[in-house]
């Protein structure tokens, strides 16, 4: 299968590790990433209070180019998948919007037509490649590893945008965790805010949120914790020392990126996933699957 | 559906209950058909049949009242609009009060922290012009501006699920922030400066992540964070706490991205924060430097290929404004 990719700018940023993860695991899942290296960010609700038009024509140019090529458009961020459907319902349920929006696009050779469809990676993971599929792909299952899953808000509400799995209680990236032979764990923060968004405004919010969300998968006694968002994953790792002060107590959990976790099941060595790129190590998951 | 679990959450202080707990209730269709029940059928006739120590609020039964919202399965919802076939799970429905507020009784939770709220943001119409001697008329589309927030049923929905009030009670939260957009876009309001001045506060318009809870769970049609946007996006257009960290944050951010195409998340915060902060905040980026996670700027600067078109999006724009 074929995607038009849009990495986001966190995986090109300040974690790398997502974005080499998904290259490596691509090929073997069967899966070709055509990379749009002309698509602006998306915005990420920020660029949407400076001027909403500014962000649904920077989406529209990314939906656009993915249109050109006639190719689903796939993220690996739960904030880029959010913000992009969000601008694409906009554009495709008003067409008087949308040409207004065309107009900003016109001069730079690009026009929208309404019929891209944007997804991420872990909904390609279940809808093309297909769950049995990928159970049959596995090389090292991931036996004994209790894996708590952190999906991010926008990758799941508001349904009427997203409707890709139930916001109340998503099954996704349990049965991706499933499919690769580990144990999905089950508590109340996997669905809510990592807190990362107001880690500038509201320091002891921001990381209340994170430390608390990681202290509660420890209780269910996750090993590790798993994220389809770059944003979710520095808050949760590269800021959990700080999250582990504000909330008091040793944290201690590795958080992986979900191709990272997928990689790890199909046999890829851990170095070219990325795994010593992060704060928290990975050491004791590696050492739990036998690696 | 021949038989349902109530699994309800139980807490009353005064027969000195320290902790809330939970009891089970079961209904079969012969107590009432549970395929055509809201969850509040089912809550009152575990009241009037089963249990009568059982306390929950309820009035209108048509979400109209805002009176019955509770959490169902952990997330709040208006159980008269609720159907017992829409959530049950493996024959289960669990059912706590909502969140965020002290607990009363049972599913009946104090909303004075709702109404202070509320009350904080002057939920009222403030014109500074002096009374028309009939009306004062408003052109449909702005009323249009701020028709969704007008729908509000206070019912506390939002404010039960939102993720920033779970660890900060001195956040505004959706439900006043939603109202206060209404307010504010409203151009029969004398006082829009000098509420967008004190929403631009500590609590206010900055301190919400954007996590969609309280557009998820809504029973109308309010999108509390939208309004919140709105509310930013109306400061930023006035000119207003434009010293804030949440409007540096913004300014900064544009900036980037459309010299750019490309969010550099590594020099946001240094200059929306200043360098006091980046020393200070060293211990974060040192080990990630080190473990070649993060470059250290100017390294590790990219843009999009063909970066000049979003500038150019972006000027066309402004020129508009």
């Amino acid at each position: 299968m074929k995607v038009a990719y849009f990495p986001g700018c966190v995986a090109k940023g300040n974690c790398p590790e997502l974005y080499q993860s998904t290259a490596r695991i691509a090929p073997l899942i069967g899966l070709e990433l055509v990379e749009l290296k002309e698509a602006p960010c998306t915005g990420a609700g920020v660029l949407q209070s400076q001027n909403p038009k500014l962000a649904d024509a920077y989406n529209a140019k990314t939906l656009a180019l993915a249109e050109e090529l006639g190719l689903e458009l796939m993220t690996i961020c739960s904030t880029c998948i959010g913000c992009l459907r969000k601008s694409n319902k906009k554009l495709q349920e008003d067409e008087a919007y949308r040409a207004e929006v065309n107009a900003l696009l016109k001069p730079g050779g690009h026009e929208y037509h309404g019929k891209a469809n944007v997804t991420h990676l872990l909904y390609v993971l279940i809808n093309e490649v297909g769950l049995d599929k990928l159970r049959g792909m596995v090389k090292k299952p991931l036996t004994g590893l209790r894996v708590a899953p952190f999906y991010g808000c926008y990758i799941l509400r508001p349904a009427d945008i997203m409707g890709l799995d139930d916001p109340d209680h998503p099954t996704s990236l349990e049965r991706v965790v499933e499919a690769l032979g580990a144990t999905p764990v089950d508590y109340h923060g996997k669905t809510r805010c990592c807190g990362f968004p107001i880690g500038l405004e509201n320091e002891p919010a921001a990381f209340k949120m994170a430390g608390k969300h990681i202290g509660e998968a420890k209780d269910k006694g996750a090993d590790c914790m798993v994220t389809p968002c770059p944003l979710c994953h520095m808050n949760l790792d590269l800021q959990q020392p700080k999250a582990s002060k504000y909330v008091n107590r040793d944290l201690n959990m590795p958080v992986l990126h979900l191709p990272q976790l997928v990689g790890l099941a199909l046999g890829v060595p851990p170095k070219e996933l990325g795994l010593g790129k992060h704060i928290v190590s990975t050491h004791s998951v590696l050492a739990k699957v036998g690696m | 559906m021949e038989q349902v679990i109530f699994r309800i959450q139980r807490f009353n202080p005064d027969a000195g209950d320290k902790e809330p707990h939970f009891q089970d209730y079961v209904l079969t269709d012969d107590d009432l058909p549970l395929n055509e029940s809201t969850v509040l059928d089912a809550l009152n006739h575990i009241k009037w049949y089963q249990d009568d120590t059982l306390a929950h609020r309820m009035s209108c039964r048509s979400a109209i009242c805002g009176s019955c919202a509770m959490r169902v399965n952990g997330h709040t919802k208006l159980v008269c609009r609720t159907q017992v076939s829409s959530v049950v799970r493996d024959g289960v429905v669990t059912i706590q009060p909502m969140r965020n507020m002290p607990i009363i009784k049972d599913l009946v939770v104090d909303m004075k922290m709702f109404w202070d709220k509320m009350q904080a943001v002057e939920p009222y119409l403030q014109p500074s012009d002096p009374d028309p001697e009939k009306e004062r008329r408003q052109d449909p589309a702005v009323f249009k501006q701020y028709e969704f927030e007008a729908t509000c049923i206070m019912c506390g929905c939002c404010v039960s699920d939102c993720t920033v009030l779970e660890v900060d009670d001195a956040f505004l939260g959706p439900a006043a922030l939603a109202k206060a957009k209404r307010f504010v876009y409203d151009d029969r309001d004398g006082k829009k400066r000098e509420r967008l001045q004190k929403l631009s506060g500590p609590g206010g318009i900055w301190d919400c992540v954007r996590c969609n809870e309280c557009v998820q769970s809504c029973p109308v049609v309010v999108r509390p964070m939208d309004a919140i946007i709105k509310l930013r996006e109306a400061a930023l257009r006035e000119g207003i706490g434009t010293e804030t960290v949440g409007a540096r944050h913004v300014k900064f951010f544009t900036e980037s991205v459309v010299k750019t195409g490309v969010l550099d998340e590594r020099e946001l915060p240094m200059k929306a924060m200043g360098m006091g902060w980046a020393l200070a905040n060293m211990g974060t980026a040192l080990p990630a430097i080190l473990k070649g996670k993060i470059k250290p700027p100017p390294l590790g600067r990219h843009k999009v290929e063909k970066a000049e078109d979003v500038q150019r999006i972006y000027k066309e724009l402004e020129e508009k404004k």
